[in-house]
């Protein structure tokens, strides 16, 4: 069989675009952002409790367990589709899940929570985003995986869903509670 | 009869060679200027404050809206309000016109337009991003390599 | 359990696929007839298994089955039931599996519409279109499946639909986009099966044709509609905005459109062989490339699907597999099916090839301005960009204005060669009469701007072109002779018409177009383009799943009241999204465009307002080129296609005639 090499141009073309193509796949990997905050204890705030600005919710209430940080905010749809997950955590899982109202209007937060229910052992209320500026929070919703000693073990950027879950936080949990019995 | 129409044939080819060659040419040219003309450089809000950023040339510039910044005129739709990242850094914006339905404070937006010498960006595009991912990823991109660079 | 149902439904499709992709090939190799027509009924599975997995998900929407997770995302008890069904493929799961249904369709089409071809034949056909289902399947079910539970604990209420998805141009356009898309994987598999059974003759041309031509005007009509939806949906007046999403279907119609026209000329004088079969790869390609540019979130876009990277790293596989393989069997076959057919130069051949030439080189100066970015990225060591419209419009308009006026010239041009007589002789007269049509046109509308000059100039020349051919066809029998055309003919004519309507609409708009952001207290008057407007204030409404802000607007021309204009500010309750839903008082010669912005205070809005002539005949346009394309298929030929062999053979005698 006689191959006339010029009808493989448009392969090489192809494999050029594919070349291409990866390496902006490459680039652009949203799910890859690193935290400067990881391995550092929590940034001491004292903020008001949402509902009930009387009185102020600080990062040693966090300690004790391990525990979820969730960033969330009523302007934020992505919270919304999340939900649904931080509610079965927090029924299901042996971990506390705590919130950050961020960035919002209390009158809206308390509505939402009302409607969609509330998963949150606790909510800080951080409407100017000071905590959120020392996390380095850019947006919601995020996740900071949270050790007993109030050490930021983890960052997730974006929804929790059953596969983050499953893959990434899950794995986490048990070896930081396995590292804790064994100590 | 038989080498006549070979001979058109290779009439025809010559004729497509060099069509192909001043199209091929000519498209080139062209895609090269519009390529070189149109393409706007993104700068983060850093590369904005420090002067990385050229004036007046169109540029386009993305980051956070700074929570209570944002200020309107009252009797026209003049807005202006401050782009900012994790850090201190922050240019303010100036448009006129109606912002876009995802438009909010501590949101992600990308502004288009031309930097004045006095470091304002005027834009004549905003852009949020219309669907419920919740930052333009080059915004993500700048925010992410920001906190990289960050010392401790 | 009918998700259950749904997802194992799913599971039985992909094992049809599988099956559909190697049975019939084992036939064909072991030259076994029985094996081979196993096709049609694996097909007519694939179809039936998919279509319950597709009812039984659209059922989990329409009882409000929160409990699946794509259920819970993308709808709302309160969304009217008409959305909760295109709600279906209103995220990349759901349109994924819609994609999946329309493949098995044109699959079963083919099984079904396919008796004149020989068992060989039809069995390798079936075997490529069901790989190429394979890959689809594997996707759908192992990377987006829609059937996934949130068990034992599930949300009450779903987060709701996306708000601009609430409406009813995305109810149709994403199964007319598909359709599109994915019918283009029929003349692939034709042309895949031609290569790998080394039968390169003309015939495959014949039989690609209607399929290529159907999918070609339903991908047509798509991005029409796409592009309606996005002026009235977006709120901002915009009919195109050469977004990563819109020429991922853009590039795959500029091939497809050279597709059809190449396929004409290989079927009827048996040229450019080796060149059509390459642009049938290339049409599937892009639609593949389409898809993944959309889905893998390599590319920002205003309605890209949400991102993950996985489903973006099994496309790109899934692009080397088949568009590599594809385009290594190319290399190693193609060179056996060079031809050499003679043409003149002054010849339909010569205008199809120009036409394939300017319509590639189009594709790939969008793919270019497309991925550039990336490109730019990588060598400036992480400088982002983007490229602007403008890049679009510089280098895609000059590339279209000689297709146009190819286009008129070749209305009168013949297979072969044509007389320069025929071609030239009355031009002179008939670019006197476009010269004073345009003429005439600026006149009325005072409008002198060159490119609008040019661009009616030479499109009033396509149509009176295609006016004189309909006359001299008529051949002195009146319209009755006009209707003794062949439908191929009445294809060509009608969408060629489209292409100047389409492009004057586009120039009109462009060059016309009267645009006003202003700042409305109630009883504020102002004018735009010969209109008057008064805004008479806002009023709150409640529709089904959002309250809005209803801004009331009369429209009047010199003191008569022309038409009452509401458009709205809604707030969408569940995902607390705001939505501009613009009021359109839509005429065949202009549109006035209101569009609210915010309150600014003291019952004032911001209110954006648009007076766009001929925006209309944008989108006309578009359906006329759809409906050409789809009176092709009434040709009668193509019923005879039992004849297949002897007509190739037919052609054959032709070609070598044309040689002597």
């Amino acid at each position: 069989m006689i191959v006339d090499k010029r009808f493989l141009v448009p392969l090489l073309g192809f494999m050029l675009l594919v070349a291409v193509l990866a390496l902006g796949f490459k680039l652009r990997d949203p799910h890859l952002l690193p935290s400067q905050m990881l391995n550092r204890s929590l940034p001491a705030f004292s903020l008001p409790r949402l509902g009930d600005p009387s009185k102020t919710w600080s990062e040693k209430d966090l300690y004790g367990k391990v525990s979820l940080l969730n960033v969330w905010a009523t302007w934020c749809p992505s919270c919304v589709q999340e939900h649904p997950q931080l509610m079965r955590i927090s029924r299901e899982e042996d971990i506390s899940v705590f919130g950050i109202n961020y960035n919002d209007d209390t009158a809206k937060a308390l509505a939402w929570l009302q409607r969609y229910g509330n998963p949150f052992q606790l909510n800080i209320a951080d409407h100017d985003g000071q905590l959120a500026i020392d996390l380095g929070v850019y947006g919601a919703p995020e996740t900071f995986l949270v050790d007993a000693k109030g050490v930021i073990r983890y960052r997730h950027v974006g929804v929790v869903d059953e596969h983050v879950w499953a893959d990434i936080f899950a794995p986490m949990i048990a070896e930081l509670n396995r590292q804790a019995g064994g100590s | 009869m038989k080498f006549g129409m070979m001979k058109t044939h290779r009439r025809n080819q010559l004729l497509l060679i060099v069509v192909l060659i001043v199209g091929a040419g000519a498209t080139l040219a062209l895609v090269m200027q519009a390529l070189t003309e149109n393409i706007n450089l993104f700068y983060s809000p850093a590369q904005v404050v420090a002067g990385e950023a050229p004036t007046n040339q169109r540029i386009r510039a993305g980051g956070m809206v700074v929570v209570g910044s944002i200020q309107r005129a009252v009797d026209s739709l003049q807005v202006s309000f401050l782009v900012g990242d994790l850090q201190s850094a922050q240019f303010p914006v100036l448009y006129d016109g109606i912002l876009p339905d995802l438009f909010r404070e501590g949101q992600g937006v990308i502004a288009g337009g031309s930097l004045d010498e006095s470091g304002v960006l005027i834009a004549d595009e905003i852009l949020a991003k219309h669907d419920e991912n919740y930052m333009p990823p080059e915004v993500a991109q700048i925010m992410a390599s920001q906190q990289e660079k960050t010392p401790p | 359990m009918i998700i259950e149902l749904g997802h194992f439904a799913l599971i039985l499709a992909l094992a049809m696929s599988c099956c559909l992709a190697v049975l019939p090939g084992f036939g064909v190799s072991l030259g076994r007839p029985a094996l081979m027509r196993t096709g049609g009924s694996l097909a007519a599975g694939m179809f039936v298994f998919t279509l319950v997995s597709f009812v039984c998900l659209a059922q989990g929407f329409i009882g409000d089955d929160f409990s699946v997770a794509y259920v819970a995302r993308n709808s709302n008890s309160a969304l009217p039931v008409y959305y909760k069904i295109s709600a279906v493929w209103g995220a990349h799961e759901g349109s994924f599996l819609l994609w999946c249904l329309v493949m098995s369709s044109w699959t079963l089409a083919v099984a079904m519409f396919s008796q004149q071809l020989t068992d060989d034949m039809r069995a390798r056909v079936l075997a490529v279109l069901g790989s190429v289902s394979i890959g689809f399947y594997l996707f759908l079910i192992f990377t987006s499946n829609p059937f996934d539970r949130t068990l034992p604990f599930f949300p009450s209420e779903g987060a709701d639909l996306n708000p601009l998805l609430q409406d009813f141009g995305l109810i149709v356009h994403p199964p007319l986009l598909y359709i599109g898309y994915v019918g283009l994987s029929v003349p692939f598999a034709f042309a895949i099966a031609s290569l790998s059974s080394g039968q390169l003759d003309a015939a495959w041309a014949r039989w690609s044709r209607p399929w290529t031509n159907v999918a070609w005007a339903f991908l047509t009509l798509g991005i029409t509609l796409g592009s309606w939806w996005a002026y009235y949906e977006l709120g901002w007046g915009g009919w195109w905005f050469w977004d990563a999403v819109e020429n991922a279907s853009f590039m795959p119609w500029l091939i497809a459109t050279a597709l059809v026209h190449s396929l004409a000329a290989t079927e009827k004088r048996g040229v450019f062989r080796s060149w059509t079969v390459l642009l049938a790869i290339f049409a599937f390609s892009f639609s593949l490339l389409g898809a993944f540019l959309v889905r893998s979130g390599v590319l920002t876009s205003v309605h890209a699907f949400a991102v993950d990277p996985e489903r973006g790293v099994f496309i790109l596989w899934y692009l080397i597999i088949v568009i590599g393989g594809s385009l290594l069997l190319y290399g190693i076959r193609a060179g056996q099916m060079s031809v050499n057919v003679g043409f003149g130069w002054l010849s339909r051949e010569s205008f199809i090839l120009a036409n394939n030439l300017i319509l590639t080189v189009s594709a790939i100066t969008v793919l270019l301005g497309t991925i550039y970015p990336l490109i730019y990225e990588w060598f400036s060591s992480g400088q982002k960009i983007s490229v602007g419209p403008p890049y679009f419009n510089m280098v895609f308009v000059p590339l279209m204005l000689p297709l146009i006026a190819l286009m008129a010239l070749s209305s009168f041009s013949r297979w072969r060669r044509t007389a320069t007589e025929v071609l030239f002789g009355r031009q002179p007269i008939r670019l006197l009469i476009s010269g004073l049509v345009c003429l005439i046109f600026c006149l009325l509308t005072s409008t002198w701007n060159l490119w609008f000059q040019v661009v009616s100039l030479i499109s009033i020349w396509l149509i009176v072109n295609l006016l004189a051919d309909a006359r001299y066809r008529q051949g002195g029998r009146g319209f009755a002779g006009f209707l003794k055309q062949t439908p191929s003919y009445y294809g060509m004519w009608l969408g060629h018409i489209g292409i100047a309507v389409s492009a004057l609409g586009i120039v009109t708009t462009v060059v016309m177009s009267e645009e006003l952001d202003l700042l409305m207290s109630p009883g504020d008057k102002t004018q735009i383009a010969g209109y008057d407007l008064r805004f008479e204030g806002v009023e709150r409404v409640n529709g089904p799943n959002y309250s809005a802000d209803r801004g009331i607007i009369a429209v009047s021309r010199q003191g008569r009241l022309i038409e009452m204009l509401y458009p709205e500010k809604r707030l969408y309750s569940a995902s607390q999204s705001v939505m501009t839903e613009a009021d359109i008082s839509v005429s065949f010669w202009r549109d006035v465009y209101v569009a609210l912005g915010e309150p600014i205070g003291n019952q004032a809005w911001s209110v954006r307002v648009h007076v766009k002539p001929l925006v209309r005949w944008i989108w006309l346009g578009g359906i006329l080129i759809a409906i050409g394309g789809f009176t092709t298929i009434l040709d009668k030929r193509y019923r005879r296609l039992k004849m297949a062999r002897q007509l190739q053979s037919r052609a054959e005698t032709s070609v070598q005639a044309s040689l002597a």
